[in-house]
């Protein structure tokens, strides 16, 4: 068994989990694939939301492989940080907010 | 500014230990495909090629800049040069074969002395396109050179130029310090006498390539980027975009390897094999010369030191067209290079 949870070299086997699954796996790699295509966003903007995203589920393999992306889609490395705040934001704000129910319960139990 | 392979005495700049690199290791231990592999199931072995119709020149390795990924080794530390004998031979080709294109490479190609020479007669020899592959920042490097601009407009040579990125940052990292400034002054010259404008036959095309392991993204999204980016903030247009693979050849190589990215990098240009690239590849069309007048399949395979086969005669004073579009074209590992996702050539995509 292996020492570690993550491998880097299983990003390469992700088309494998067909083997356990074809039909879902192929209506999963179908939609995929057709998420990415340029539409009203273009690949590359949309290739940054997911690298947002990856950090947002910390995803290593995503991290991984949308870094890769945005690079070959000319995305700078300021731009890659901004968007990683962005997701760092809606993350740390979603955390903070609830504090309004804290402070709401806090106020109705304190005299 | 850093100092060629070359110059340093780098393991890297021997060709051999370059092709050692590329035949061994992954390859040897049949971890990977060998390039050979990959085709022949196509029924592309031997690779052949087509018909001949562009003479890529390189008129020697001497450069004003020092480009991390660049494939010659090129900078001004290099010393070799092409004499104005050696173009008489090309000349002699382009008279009496049905050659269509002149493609002038380097080094910074107009550090030649007989540069000038060599175009001029080109066009005396009835050449109907000339292209000089040009890093743009050279027309600013000497006051000799400010008129390469009016130069090229009066011989009607078509400029392709290298511009990794529309910002600095990326540009100078892979390019040098201050070169995307004067990149962009260049092209605000060349735009000044009708290059790349709306209008104009007089051409102007930009090459991208990567900074770093990576492969290049989609040519039109990156053309379109690149149009909107240059002409919002530097009122700069030209024609097209080409998109080029980096191919792990000399300094590119010892980046892979210095940086531990050679495996990976190989094997993300061997899973990216398009069959239909290899349809195209530009070796199938092309002939290359060196400074000393040998040729070769491609400018790589020129770095390699990979002649074309002895029987199709391997100087340019041997020059015979029938031999030489009946031979097989030389390949190796680095070859994936150019069949990568929608392939990788001097004129960009292939597929």
């Amino acid at each position: 068994m292996d020492k570690t949870y993550y491998d880097p070299a299983d990003l390469k086997k992700f088309g494998d989990v067909a083997e356990f699954g074809p039909e879902l796996a192929k209506k999963f790699f179908d939609y995929y694939g057709d998420v990415f295509k340029e539409g009203e966003l273009t690949a590359r903007e949309k290739s940054l939301i997911a690298l947002a995203v990856a950090h947002t589920i910390q995803c290593p393999y995503c991290i991984d492989a949308y870094t890769s992306d945005s690079l070959e889609k000319g995305t700078t490395e300021k731009q890659m940080m901004e968007a990683v705040h962005v997701a760092t934001a809606i993350r740390g704000g979603a955390s903070l907010v609830h504090s309004v129910q804290m402070m709401n319960k806090a106020k109705k139990l304190s005299m | 500014m850093i100092k060629s392979l070359k110059a340093r005495h780098h393991d890297l700049s021997d060709k051999k230990t370059q092709l050692q690199f590329l035949s061994n290791g992954i390859f040897g231990e049949d971890k990977l495909p060998t390039f050979k592999q990959k085709i022949s199931p196509l029924g592309e072995y031997p690779l052949k090629p087509t018909s001949i119709e562009i003479l890529q020149v390189n008129v020697g390795y001497m450069c004003n800049q020092v480009c991390k990924h660049c494939h010659v080794d090129a900078g001004p530390d290099r010393k070799e040069i092409m004499t104005r004998e050696t173009m008489q031979h090309c000349l002699e080709v382009i008279k009496k074969t049905k050659i269509h294109t002149l493609d002038l490479t380097g080094g910074a190609p107009e550090m030649n002395p007989d540069f000038r020479w060599f175009v001029e007669e080109a066009n005396k020899a009835g050449v109907e396109e000339i292209i000089v592959r040009s890093n743009l920042t050279i027309i600013l490097a000497n006051p000799k050179y400010h008129d390469l601009p009016e130069f090229f407009k009066k011989n009607n040579v078509r400029v392709i130029s290298s511009l990794p990125f529309y910002q600095p940052d990326k540009t100078d990292r892979q390019r040098g310090e201050g070169v995307f400034d004067k990149s962009i002054k260049a092209l605000n010259m060349l735009n000044a006498v009708g290059y790349g404008v709306e209008g104009s036959d007089l051409g102007l095309d930009l090459v991208y390539n990567p900074g770093g392991a990576f492969l290049p993204g989609d040519q039109a999204a990156l053309e379109r980027d690149f149009k909107k980016e240059l002409k919002e903030h530097y009122d700069i247009e030209f024609n097209n975009l080409f998109t080029i693979t980096n191919l792990p050849i000399a300094r590119f190589l010892e980046f892979l390897v210095r940086t531990e990215n050679y495996e990976e990098y190989m094997e993300k240009l061997i899973n990216a094999f398009n069959p239909a690239a290899v349809k195209g590849v530009m070796c199938r069309n092309t002939i290359s010369i060196d400074y000393d007048g040998y040729m070769y399949d491609c400018d790589f395979n020129q770095m390699l030191d990979l002649k074309v086969e002895k029987t199709a005669g391997q100087h340019v004073k041997d020059f015979d067209l029938g031999k030489l579009e009946k031979r097989s074209i030389v390949i190796n590992q680095h070859c994936y290079g150019c069949t990568a996702g929608a392939g990788s050539s001097c004129q960009g995509t292939v597929a």
